[in-house]
């Protein structure tokens, strides 16, 4: 009798388990370490927006891939005219909002007319400014036209600052997002979390889950914590210096892929020294490039030698441009008329790998003379002082915008770096769609920038996720900015 | 108080020592160390206590023991400015309300009130937020919390005193109040003030290690050792050690200070001290 009773409520507790086992299957919880500032990825900066909701709440026309590969969204399809100035977009049918109204052209033309706005306030208004007409040719069909040929275009269209709104809803994005993406917005606990449900009439393939919360913690140790206890069941992107408590791990997996950060000693071209060639060259042979990868990274980031990143077809690899040899550094520094270096400051914004590269790049310059002055700061002032008004020596940031060579055909942007060759270099690199051209010019810029030592090139960010070992279909990489849950799934 | 008496209190004798031997370390680290605390090596890290590095070496290859002899004088340093700046505030309040009651006594009463009611981490953020953080305004927040703790002390001790017949003498002399403050207050509240300045040293330390844990006190390369914890909190399961050197070393200290502040409390005050021997006797 005893032993029937024990076995009944042995059963009992092992379909208790198998209950709570099936309950947890379809849903996850995503630990990551910022909360966004609001929700509308169209209307702000802050990468955690779209780490909550790109691709997930919100869809965009194209879709960026984990490789970085364009693939068709909410256009099914598209033609791109002979002069590549106009895409006509085929539109899924039967597409709908979460609020239930129907997704079609004019929801492209208004999200576009939007951006595009005087008084508009998208992040990277500039990356569409190219376009000079949206025009609805049906509702399912949608002409957007150029005023100058775009190779990006399509990858620009896909990314969370293009995602397609709705004229109805648009205005409550930033408290209530309502998109078209597989998951919809159910509620955000300031401070605390998000929670997104699976939406029922998802017009494309339904995801696995059924519920993703985005849990919000800051901190490194108590990221680990909420790990090891199973409060969370992962996070994209943990500090890498804790990662050793998670490897051999069998109840946890690590993903390392790569980021389009490239993290630099950036450089004020525009004022002494740095305005001389040598002097910038000296610093590039002060660099002892793998040290700061372990020191900052442990060994995750990959070095870059110019402002490129390294996973991408069009790389090349300078890193030896400058190889790390003090000798040739006091040789450079004596030519530029500074045998015994100079003193400068170097600004850090509130980043780890920001602040510990600092630090070993000041041990690593004073070895040839170059004292700096390390000055840590907060975001609104870092932003203020040395991105808006240039006013720094020099800084360590990782520019985290996809092929963004571009930025070094810009004289005004706050390195200040003025090269009429890479201005024009790039202006013919823009208007070509032709891949095996654009490589060729892709690359001679690279090749340029790092000739001129214009900035230190240290490395590429790795993105390093740690997951329960019983999750798969997350990102490896992050092409762009985003957690995507839509292939998530456990497997027993 | 003689020196026979510090030796009866084996409390004072140990906490002293203890102390004097931080502050000595602390002081040896503006000539020396064993290694530079801005001499970065990245081969070397995470290296584990032995003849080389006798405290090991941190997640940047730095010399554990020179960042904690370093440290300790940035955690004294703070420290003890914060105290001068509280007891500099402070003592004259408290004493002006003692002396002069009505209105002074009122403002400055109310004033510490409302001092006290905002923790020193909460002045911190606002100071942080107005100016940026560093260590010196870590000390100005540190000094703003010790001002009312040392004018209540002061005008406690003061009201004490100002009832007794030599400060009446004093008045009848025709001594004018502040001058009674000086010469006749302040000397006889000496005591007081060492030994609280002794505690609130310990809490300043405490609290400096606090302010440079949430990110607000000193900034690196400079090092304390509440920036030391902080640098090896998410070490801390991997390289325990990193956490919990500059963590012993703040427990010692402000254990220290604290003993020490006890026994100075004991063989300054004749009838505290009176009161232990006739139990000892008893």
């Amino acid at each position: 009798m005893r032993v029937t009773k024990s076995f009944a409520l042995a059963s009992a507790g092992l379909l208790l388990a198998t209950g709570l086992a099936f309950a947890q299957s379809t849903e996850i919880r995503v630990g990551a370490p910022l909360e966004p500032p609001a929700l509308d990825p169209t209307a702000g900066a802050a990468e955690a927006i779209d780490v909550v909701v790109y691709q997930n709440v919100f869809e965009a026309l194209t879709r960026i891939d984990q490789n970085g590969a364009v693939q068709p969204g909410l256009a099914s399809a598209w033609t791109i005219s002979e002069d590549g100035l106009t895409y006509r977009f085929t539109l899924n049918d039967g597409v709908t909002f979460h609020d239930g109204t129907a997704f079609d052209a004019e929801d492209v033309k208004f999200t576009f007319e939007r951006i595009l706005a005087d008084d508009g306030v998208n992040a990277q208004k500039a990356l569409y400014e190219a376009i000079s007409a949206v025009t609805v040719v049906d509702p399912l069909t949608v002409d957007i036209t150029l005023s100058r040929p775009d190779g990006l275009f399509l990858f620009n269209i896909g990314r969370g600052d293009a995602v397609i709104v709705a004229p109805e809803s648009a205005a409550n994005n930033a408290t209530d997002p309502i998109g078209t993406g597989p998951f919809a917005f159910v509620q955000w606990d300031r401070g605390s979390r998000v929670i997104l449900e699976q939406y029922g009439p998802y017009w494309g393939e339904k995801p696995a889950l059924t519920k993703a919360t985005y849990v919000f913690i800051g901190d490194t140790a108590t990221m680990t914590n909420a790990l090891l206890a199973g409060d969370v069941d992962g996070t994209y992107n943990f500090a890498a210096e804790a990662l050793p408590v998670f490897d051999g791990n069998p109840q946890f997996k690590v993903l390392v892929g790569s980021t389009e950060g490239e993290t630099i000693l950036s450089t004020n071209n525009a004022k002494s020294p740095f305005d001389k060639l040598e002097v910038r060259q000296a610093m590039a042979h002060a660099i002892n490039r793998q040290e700061i990868i372990d020191g900052a990274t442990y060994g995750y980031g990959v070095p870059i030698g110019s402002h490129f990143a390294p996973h991408h077809p069009y790389y090349i690899d300078l890193t030896n441009t400058y190889p790390y040899d003090l000798d040739k550094a006091r040789e450079l520094l004596a030519e530029a008329g500074y045998p015994d270096g100079f003193s400068a400051t170097l600004k850090l914004p509130p980043v780890n790998y920001a602040r510990v590269s600092g630090q070993i790049i000041a041990s690593e310059f004073a070895k040839v003379g170059i004292k700096l002055e390390l000055i840590n700061m907060e975001w609104a002032q870092w932003l203020e002082d040395v991105f808006a008004n240039k006013d720094f020596d020099l800084t360590i940031i990782s520019h985290v915008e996809p092929f963004d060579i571009g930025i070094y055909a810009n004289p005004d942007y706050y390195f200040g770096y003025n090269n009429p060759e890479v201005q024009a270099l790039n202006e013919t690199l823009n208007a070509t769609t032709d891949e095996a051209k654009r490589k060729e010019l892709a690359q001679e810029m690279q090749t340029i920038i790092a000739k001129d030592a214009v900035n230190g090139f240290l490395f590429e960010l790795a993105q390093t996720g740690v997951w329960n070992a019983k999750l798969e279909g997350m990102w490896q990489n992050a092409p762009v900015e985003g957690v995507v849950l839509r292939d998530v799934h456990w497997v027993e | 108080m003689n020196w026979r008496s510090v030796f009866k209190h084996p409390g004072l004798t140990i906490g002293l020592a203890a102390t004097a031997l931080f502050a000595m370390l602390a002081l040896l680290s503006l000539v020396w160390t064993p290694y530079p605390i801005a001499d970065i090596s990245i081969a070397r890290r995470f290296a584990t206590p032995g003849a080389e590095h006798w405290l090991g070496t941190d997640q940047l290859g730095r010399d554990m023991l020179s960042l904690i002899m370093s440290g300790t004088l940035t955690s004294f340093t703070v420290g003890a400015i914060a105290v001068l700046i509280g007891a500099g505030i402070g003592v004259p309040l408290g004493l002006a309300a003692a002396i002069y009651g009505g209105p002074v006594e009122w403002v400055v009463l109310r004033f510490s009130d409302l001092a006290f009611a905002f923790p020193a981490v909460v002045i911190a953020i606002l100071i942080a937020t107005l100016m940026g953080p560093g260590a010196s305004n870590a000390v100005i927040a540190i000094g703003i919390f010790n001002v009312p703790v040392f004018a209540q002390v002061a005008r406690g001790g003061a009201l004490a005193i100002s009832t007794l017949d030599f400060v009446a003498a004093a008045r009848l002399a025709g001594l004018r109040k502040p001058m009674i403050a000086l010469l006749h207050l302040l000397p006889n509240i000496a005591s007081l003030i060492i030994v609280q300045g002794t505690i609130q040293l310990s809490l300043g330390i405490l609290a400096e290690a606090g302010l440079s844990y949430i990110g607000l006190g000193t900034q690196p390369p400079a090092t304390s050792l509440g920036l030391m914890l902080r640098d090896a909190q998410s070490l801390f399961l991997i390289h325990p050690w990193l956490s919990l050197a500059p963590g012993l070393a703040i427990v010692v200290i402000v254990i220290a200070l604290n003993i020490a502040g006890d026994g100075l409390r004991d063989a300054l005050d004749p009838r505290l001290r009176n009161r232990g021997l006739a139990n000892v006797a008893g």
